[in-house]
Formats: structure tokens, C-alpha cells, sequence
């Protein structure tokens, strides 16, 4: 597979990276920018781990050609902290035990925060709605609720 | 527990507590998981690594005629191709059923089996080269059921192992027959169980290097149970133990898949050894559904005898449970199906045969619950089912088997403290059971219904697998010149808190802020030994050796100011931070407390050890060990369901669980763990099962593996009961099993409750409950047709006089 200069913008910052045609946002995000904070869970577009923004939109980046986000704004969990402070999600799914291994945590919060951008006020079965393609095994999302319900409620 | 701090420096502290025991404590890791700097093994830094690949079986029973790796290992890149001729000795986590070889030699037992491995330099060349290997194997006759594999002429997949059977047992206590002969009711049933898997979020991972001059090997891996897989590594590889280092980073949830040291980890570091450098294996969903160890297809037979008061007088089980290809936990889960049968409650007498059978399928393993689950969805129908003949409320049928702590079990367990009775008020009150249960009218054209069931679980097997006679538990705590303390273990944080909670403990004892102290976990080089994660050992076990380190590490800093302080430590009002002389203003902060310690000894490190004392450890008869524990956690729930005739479809709308966790040292994290408890008991209840065809798994990914998704799962809302355990540490025992089994009777008994009908098969998928639904119909028809055809016949023949 031959390769190609791919310019990024990926969490505020506009590179250009050498990779494959066929290389998927997932790997390039962990393999080339070395952000490993994007997981990958399964074989393809069945768990949600990899859940990042594109554009404010929840996108997995595993089914996600990487050439196809030239020119659009990429954010992963890495960039929602700024400045030692976490972000309101990320302090809720801290605070209210919305993580437990936290191998779901990074998509299940960057699912969350493209819904609060859309919806800042959210019903819990837009919560449940918005978040029906991520997968946690720990915590049976009670405390997944909570959490999203509870950053909803900080920023109000 | 805090002391009033005698002299001004120390006032203040102990007013409101902020830190220790009992305290709704966020995960110390909790900041690197939602920021995504957490790193799990896939997440290390590896400088120049190569990509290990496994090649796989393509029959289900074969005989390896030959294996012909000429062209893969020609292939450029290539830098090792490994078989199950590298490896000195076979494997299992049982001592005594070690029969199965990280790579396969001389025979392949399942489809999907690992054959080979290659290191690469990287994927596309590792594939090639899996590609150009050419395998002759002979195909055997396979067999996909445990009553295919007991044929009386199927051929052995082990030899020895006669009738495929791995373990048959054998238990009877007490007379079962004079048990049954006193009962006013005896009903028998038979159940069916799909197997389920545990779907941890995280792939299955491991990073090996290997220094080839120094020939000391270093693995990272998403292992439960480091101290098992150094020992495994040791032996497969033929290593001195002293020379492999094993390290868990952060882990992707477990669940059981990874108690056992799994193949791929001892594939990696072989590959490592022979490539001379370092192999990153990173596998695939499917490979972990190929890996397995999950609960096995299980068919119950289960009889029980009843008073008419509800009391039993007697229980005769017999499970049959499909083990897989190869050994690894399951005469431990066979046995726990016997063992935590009955003991929940008090019974007349007891009969159980087990079943463990070997077939050609992935092998199963331990998974959450281990081995208790689909016994307890046995047991808990019937005793619903029973009470209904009866006229008796299933919370009184209960009721009337609660037995008194202490208690031996008729299994010769031992039962120092029983929640039960709160529990099962508890949930009473909190479900409106009195005047809902059997009273809910139709909602939107669905029926619903409210179910109940108890459960239990051990807090750590009181005998490990390994008996080497060490304690159960060791923990190191390290002081320094920098006023950190650090707590080393060798416990595996795995997602449930167990670092926070050690943490916790050492906070409560020393009463120091939780920012004071460190944990350093699981690193063979640098941690003491622990046998991992598994049988919800850790918060009881580990949680009792942190309380006797703490408590060491007091009793040094204690004396170290007394001896400054020129007063005896009995003078000494110790209050974390600051400690002063009873009475007196003369005090000391912590930092001149660790300095006045470190004078003429330095570096301080102290140890805290637990063992499970011998009257817990079970009884004389042979299995006896399985199930005995230090402290058995209890839980009760109650679920509320809505059925839909016409689908089948069956919904959660709600659940009240009640838990004794003996005490909660950290009641968020309980909650939550008995929230997942719960809610993967539901999983198993509802929708997952694992399905394959000849032996080709046909759901080995999350689209047809069907784990609840938010949007169907429901509020669970959860009471811990604190039933203050003797030997627990302050009282704690286990959170994050015992509510699991509960769940799916509760579930089934619910289903009766709304329609009518009781489901002897699961998951209670759509498909099973309208087939029960249509089942009844036909019944139905048929019965008013027979019911209709005398009174034809008579008016016939009327007509005809």
C-alpha cells in the first residue's frame, strides 16, 4: 500500500503525517500520534471504544478512513483536559464511578460530550439514546448515567 | 475510629472524615482512566517491536501428521516461527490437570486452536507467513455436546480421561432418601444453560522481551493473576522462575477470561525468546472468544424436597456441564456447582453429582460467578415454583430455611456472618412486593411481574489452587525520606477498585490524608507475591494483610515519636498528620515523626500477612476445599419485568438488590460493583450465549454476542447490608460476585409472575419465550378440544337414540 501526506487537524493542531492510503483514523491516531487514549475493543464497529469528534460528531475511528478527515477538526480524550483541569465529563465519570477498568471510559466520554454539544440539557433516554453504541462490561451504566446526567448538571 | 487530637497542632483532624473506611471514595487510577492517560498493554511504549501472530486449527479433533513452516520461515521479514515443540511442558491451572500446551502437539482438540506462531517484522509479513505454513492434520471424529462425548464409543479427546469425563463427583450429606420420604412436596425439574462468555471490553494483549544475553525475560500482560503466569512462563518455556519479570499494566476488565495463564501469553514470550528481542501480540475479538474460559453449557436435573411450612428436607442435583477441549478451572467449577448449591440455606440432606465433559469446543473456564450461577437459577425456580404449590410467598419460603450465623453448612462450610434477613427485607420493602407481586395489570399491551431470588458467593477460596502453605496474602509498605508511603502488592487492579481500597485501609490506620500514599502493583520484580484477582479474594484477603501492614507501620512511627517525645508509646496520641503527648502540648508533625523514624534504620519497609484460619478451609472429603471461604457475601434482589406475548420480547424495568458486603470500605465502588454484578447476570439471563456450528463459533463478535447495551438496561437500584464479618477486614467481605447469581431466576420467576409460564431454558431470548408462549396456546387448544369431545360424543349419541 502506498503512501501519502495526510494533513490533520487533530485536537487544535494542524500537522501533516506520512500514511498509508488505506489507513484507518484509529491507527494513525495511536500509532503515528502515539495517542493511545482512543482504544480499539473489537473487530471493527462493534464496541464504541474508539469513539472520537469529528466535526462535534461521535465517529468510530476504526471504520474511519484517515484520508477521509483531511480538512475536518478531530478531538480525542487526550485534548478535553486543558491546563491540569479535567473537563466537566471527565470529572463526572471520575467522581461518580462512571469508569471502572476504563477501557470503554474514552469513547463512552467523547460519545457523551458530542451529545452534550448537541444537547446540553439531555433526558436520560437521550443519555441512553446517544450512548446505545458504546459498550461497557463493568458497570451496567447506572453510574454511566449519572455521571452524564451529573456533568449536565454542573454546566448548567 | 478517629482520636480527638490532644494538643493544638493536632486540632481539627477527626471532625470530618474525608479519607479511609466507609468513605464514597473515587478510583486513585480514576483521573489516568477518563483523561486516556491510562496505559493497558496495547497502550505501551515499545521501541523496536515485532508482531507475533498465531496460526490457528482449522478442525475441531484432528492428529498433527505434520506441520511445514520451509516456506514461512523463508519469507524476508520473518523472524521466528514457533510450534508446540518449543515448549518443555504442558500447562493448566490446576496442578493436577495440566494437559494442554500453549501451542498444540500431536493433537488439536478444538477449531481455532493455537498451532503455530510467527514474529514478523510487521502484520502483512506475520499473515504471509501463516499463510505459506502447510498443515496435515488427520482428521478424528468431534464431538459438539456432552451427551455426543459420553457416547459409549466416542473416541477420547485425553488419554485416561475414559467417557470424555474430566471429573465426575460424587457427594452425598445427610440421608436424601428419609429427606425426601418426610417432605409434603417433591418436585424435579430439568434446566438448560447456553454457554456465555465474559466480553471484557479490553483484546487480549501481551508485550515480550527477551535479552538474549542476559536471558531474562519481561512480559506485560492483561493477566488477573500475574503470580500464576510468571509460574506458568517458567514452566512452558523451561526458565528459571528468577529469571522472567511479569508485569500488569493497566487491565480491560477480566471477569474470569484471565485467571488462568491463557496461551497467547506464553506464545508471545516464546516468540520473544526465539526472535531475541520483543513481540507485541495484539489479538482479535474473535481470538478472544477463541481463548474462551468462559461458563460452560450446563443441564441441571435438580429435585427438591419441601415441608409443607417450606422448610426443605432435602435437594438431589446432578449437573452436567460441556467443559471444552481442555482442563483449565473446570473440576473447580464443577465442584462449585455442588458446593454453593444448597449452603445459601439450611437443608435436610444433600445429594450432588457433577459431570465435568470434555468436547471439542473452546475450553471454559472460571467466569464471574464461578461455577454457582446456573445452580442457583436451578434451585431459586424450583423454590419459587414450590412455593406456589404450596400457597406459601416466595419470601417466606425463604424465610424459612435462613440459617444462624455461625453455622456449619452441611458441606462442612463455614458461615461466620449472614445478611440474608436484611437483605431479603430489604428488597421486600423497597419493590412494594406485598402489593405489586402478582397484582401488576397490563401496561400498553405487555405483561408484567415481579420475581425474587437469593444468592451468596465466597470471598476468596480459603485454599488456593496453589497450596504452598504461604500466607493467602502479603503486603510491603515502604516509608521514605520523602514522607510517601508506598504500598507495594501484588494484587491485580482489574477495574474494581482494589488499589483504592488498599489504599484506603492504610489511610484509615494511619490516619493519613489518601494524597500521602502511593501504590505501586503487580510487578514480579518489585511487588510481593499474590495470587491475583480471582474468587473475590482481594478486598477480604489482601484488604487483611494492608490492615496488619498499616497497623506494623503505626506501631513503628508510634515508638519513633515517643522516642523523640522522651515518653513512653502508650503516651503517644497518634493523629496521622500530627501525634501528640496525651495531656501534654508537646506534639510532633508527620514529617518529624518519619524523620525521628529513619534515624539509624533508613528506609523503613514493613510487612502485613493473612491466611485464611483453618476452621474456614473447608472439610476431610475429597472436593471439600472448592467453596470453603473466610466469609460468604449475601445478596437478595427483586426484578420487575414487562413481557410482550406477541414478540416475546422480555424488558428489565427495574431491580432492587440488596448486598451484604460485611462492611463497605468503600461504598461507591461497591455499589458499583454489584451494580455490574447484576447487570451481567442479566446478560446471561436475557440475550448472550455463544453458538457454533460443528465447532466453528458462530457469534465470536459483539454484533451477535448480544451484551446489553445502555438502552436496555435498567435502574438498579442498590442497599448495601453491612453485616460487620468477624474476620473481614473491618468487618468487609467480597461486593463483586454474589450478586450476579441472583439475577437470572429473579428474572425467570418475574416472567411466571407476569405470564404464567416458567422458562427452563436460557437466555430468555424472544425467540425461547414465544416459543413457551405458543407452547401453552397449543396446550390450551388441545386440552378444550379434548375437553369438547366427550360432550360431542354424548350429544351424538343422544341425537342418535
Amino acid at each position: 500500500m502506498s503512501k501519502g501526506l495526510l494533513r490533520l487537524n487533530v485536537n487544535h493542531r494542524t500537522e501533516q503525517y506520512a500514511v498509508a492510503d488505506n489507513a484507518l483514523l484509529l491507527d494513525v491516531l495511536r500509532d503515528t500520534l502515539g495517542l493511545t487514549g482512543t482504544k480499539q475493543g473489537c473487530d471493527g464497529g462493534e464496541c464504541g471504544a474508539c469513539t472520537v469528534l469529528v466535526d462535534d460528531q461521535p465517529r468510530l475511528a476504526c471504520l474511519t478512513l484517515a484520508a477521509t478527515c483531511e480538512g475536518r477538526r478531530i478531538e480525542t480524550i487526550e485534548h478535553l483536559a486543558a491546563h491540569g483541569r479535567m473537563s466537566r465529563l471527565q470529572r463526572a465519570f471520575h467522581e461518580s464511578l462512571g469508569t471502572q477498568c476504563g477501557f470503554c471510559t474514552p469513547g463512552m466520554v467523547m460519545a457523551s460530550e458530542a451529545l452534550l454539544r448537541r444537547v446540553p440539557q439531555p433526558s436520560e433516554a437521550q443519555i441512553r439514546e446517544a450512548l446505545a453504541g458504546n459498550l461497557c462490561r463493568c458497570t451496567g451504566y447506572v453510574k454511566i448515567v449519572e455521571s452524564v446526567q451529573a456533568a449536565a448538571g454542573a454546566s448548567a | 475510629m478517629r482520636h480527638e487530637g490532644s494538643a493544638d497542632v493536632c486540632a481539627g483532624r477527626g471532625a470530618d472524615k474525608a479519607a479511609g473506611v466507609g468513605v464514597r471514595t473515587p478510583l486513585i487510577d480514576g483521573v489516568d482512566k477518563v483523561t486516556g492517560r491510562a496505559r493497558y498493554t496495547a497502550d505501551l511504549p515499545l521501541g523496536p517491536a515485532l508482531v507475533g501472530r498465531i496460526l490457528r486449527s482449522p478442525v475441531a479433533h484432528g492428529l498433527i501428521r505434520a506441520i511445514d513452516t520451509t516456506a514461512a520461515r523463508a519469507l524476508p521479514g520473518v523472524r521466528a516461527v514457533i510450534t508446540g515443540e518449543d515448549f518443555t511442558a504442558p500447562y493448566g491451572v490446576i496442578p493436577i490437570a495440566q494437559n494442554e500446551w500453549p501451542l498444540a502437539r500431536d493433537k488439536v482438540r478444538y477449531r481455532g486452536e493455537p498451532l503455530l506462531a510467527v514474529a514478523a517484522i510487521d502484520e502483512a509479513t506475520a499473515e504471509a507467513a501463516l499463510r505459506a505454513v502447510q498443515l496435515d492434520i488427520e482428521p478424528l471424529p468431534a464431538y459438539f455436546t456432552a451427551d455426543e462425548a459420553r457416547a459409549e464409543d466416542a473416541v477420547l479427546l485425553h488419554d485416561y480421561k475414559a467417557g470424555n469425563i474430566e471429573r465426575r463427583v460424587d457427594q452425598e450429606f445427610g440421608d436424601v432418601y428419609a429427606g425426601m420420604a418426610a417432605a409434603d412436596l417433591v418436585l424435579e425439574r430439568r434446566t438448560t444453560y447456553a454457554e456465555v462468555a465474559h466480553g471484557q471490553i479490553e483484546l487480549n494483549a501481551a508485550v515480550a522481551s527477551w535479552e538474549p544475553e542476559a536471558e531474562r525475560l519481561t512480559t506485560h500482560s492483561v493477566t488477573q493473576v500475574p503470580y500464576y503466569l510468571h509460574l506458568t512462563l517458567a514452566q512452558v518455556l523451561g526458565l528459571d522462575a528468577s529469571r522472567i519479570r511479569v508485569v500488569k499494566p493497566f487491565v480491560g476488565g477480566g471477569f474470569g477470561h484471565r485467571v488462568e495463564p491463557l496461551n497467547f501469553e506464553m506464545v508471545t514470550a516464546a516468540l520473544a525468546r526465539a526472535a531475541g528481542g520483543t513481540v507485541a501480540m495484539q489479538q482479535t475479538r474473535e481470538e478472544a472468544f477463541l481463548t474462551h474460559r468462559g461458563r460452560p453449557a450446563t443441564d441441571i436435573r435438580l429435585k427438591i424436597g419441601m415441608t409443607r411450612r417450606g422448610e426443605i428436607t432435602a435437594v438431589d442435583a446432578e449437573v452436567v456441564q460441556r467443559g471444552g477441549a481442555y482442563g483449565g478451572y473446570g473440576l473447580v467449577t464443577i465442584l462449585y456447582a455442588g458446593a454453593l448449591l444448597h449452603a445459601l440455606y439450611r437443608v435436610g440432606a444433600v445429594r450432588y453429582q457433577g459431570f465435568r465433559v470434555y468436547t471439542n469446543l473452546p475450553p471454559c473456564g472460571a467466569m464471574r460467578g464461578h461455577g454457582a450461577v446456573d445452580v442457583r437459577h436451578a434451585f431459586e425456580s424450583l423454590l419459587d415454583e414450590m412455593a406456589g404449590r404450596l400457597g406459601l410467598d416466595p419470601f417466606a419460603v425463604r424465610r424459612a430455611n435462613l440459617i444462624d450465623a455461625p453455622y456449619r453448612t452441611l458441606n462442612d462450610l463455614q458461615v461466620n456472618s449472614y445478611g440474608i434477613p436484611a437483605c431479603l427485607d430489604w428488597v421486600e420493602q423497597a419493590s412494594g412486593w406485598a402489593a405489586r407481586r402478582g397484582k401488576l395489570p397490563p401496561a400498553g399491551g405487555l405483561r408484567r411481574g415481579l420475581g425474587v431470588a437469593c444468592s451468596h458467593y465466597v470471598s476468596g477460596s480459603a485454599k488456593p489452587v496453589h497450596w504452598s502453605g504461604e500466607p493467602h496474602a502479603v503486603i510491603n509498605l515502604k516509608l521514605d525520606f520523602d514522607g510517601g508511603i508506598t504500598i507495594l502488592t501484588g494484587a491485580s487492579d482489574i477495574g474494581q477498585g482494589s488499589s483504592t481500597l488498599l489504599t484506603q485501609v492504610v489511610a484509615e490506620v494511619l490516619m493519613l490524608p489518601l494524597a500521602r500514599i502511593r501504590v505501586v502493583a503487580t510487578d514480579s520484580a518489585l511487588t510481593p507475591k499474590d495470587n491475583g484477582s480471582y474468587s473475590s479474594r482481594v478486598s477480604f484477603m489482601v484488604g487483611n494483610a494492608a490492615l496488619r501492614a498499616a497497623e506494623e507501620l503505626k506501631r513503628v512511627l508510634v515508638a519513633a515519636a515517643a522516642r523523640k517525645l522522651e515518653v513512653s508509646p502508650g503516651e503517644i496520641d497518634w493523629a496521622g498528620e500530627c501525634c501528640a503527648v496525651i495531656g501534654t502540648d508537646k506534639s510532633l508533625n508527620f514529617a518529624q515523626v518519619v524523620e525521628a523514624a529513619l534515624v539509624d534504620s533508613g528506609t523503613l519497609t514493613v510487612k502485613g500477612v493473612w491466611s485464611t484460619p483453618k476452621e474456614t478451609q473447608g472439610g476431610k472429603f475429597r472436593g471439600a476445599a472448592v467453596g470453603s471461604t473466610a466469609g460468604f457475601s449475601y445478596a437478595a434482589q427483586v426484578v420487575e419485568v414487562s413481557v410482550d406475548e406477541d414478540t416475546g420480547v422480555v424488558k428489565v424495568e427495574k431491580v432492587w438488590v440488596a448486598h451484604d458486603c460485611g462492611f463497605a470500605i468503600n461504598p461507591l465502588a461497591v455499589e458499583g460493583q454489584v451494580q455490574g454484578a447484576v447487570w451481567m447476570g442479566m446478560g446471561q439471563a436475557l440475550s448472550e450465549e455463544t453458538q457454533h456450528h460443528e465447532g466453528l463459533p458462530l457469534r465470536p463478535n459483539f454484533l451477535d454476542y448480544r451484551i446489553p447495551t445502555i438502552a436496555e438496561s435498567p435502574p438498579i437500584e442498590v442497599k448495601l447490608i453491612e453485616s460487620m464479618d468477624p474476620l473481614g477486614p473491618f468487618g468487609a467481605k467480597e461486593a463483586s460476585e454474589g450478586a450476579l447469581h441472583g439475577f437470572p431466576p429473579a428474572l425467570t420467576n418475574a416472567i411466571f409472575d407476569a405470564i404464567g409460564i416458567r422458562l427452563h431454558e436460557l437466555p430468555a431470548t424472544p425467540d425461547r419465550v414465544l416459543e413457551a408462549v405458543q407452547q401453552r396456546r397449543r396446550e390450551q387448544r388441545l386440552q378444550a378440544r379434548r375437553a369438547a369431545a366427550p360432550a360431542a360424543a354424548a350429544a351424538a349419541a343422544a341425537e342418535a337414540e
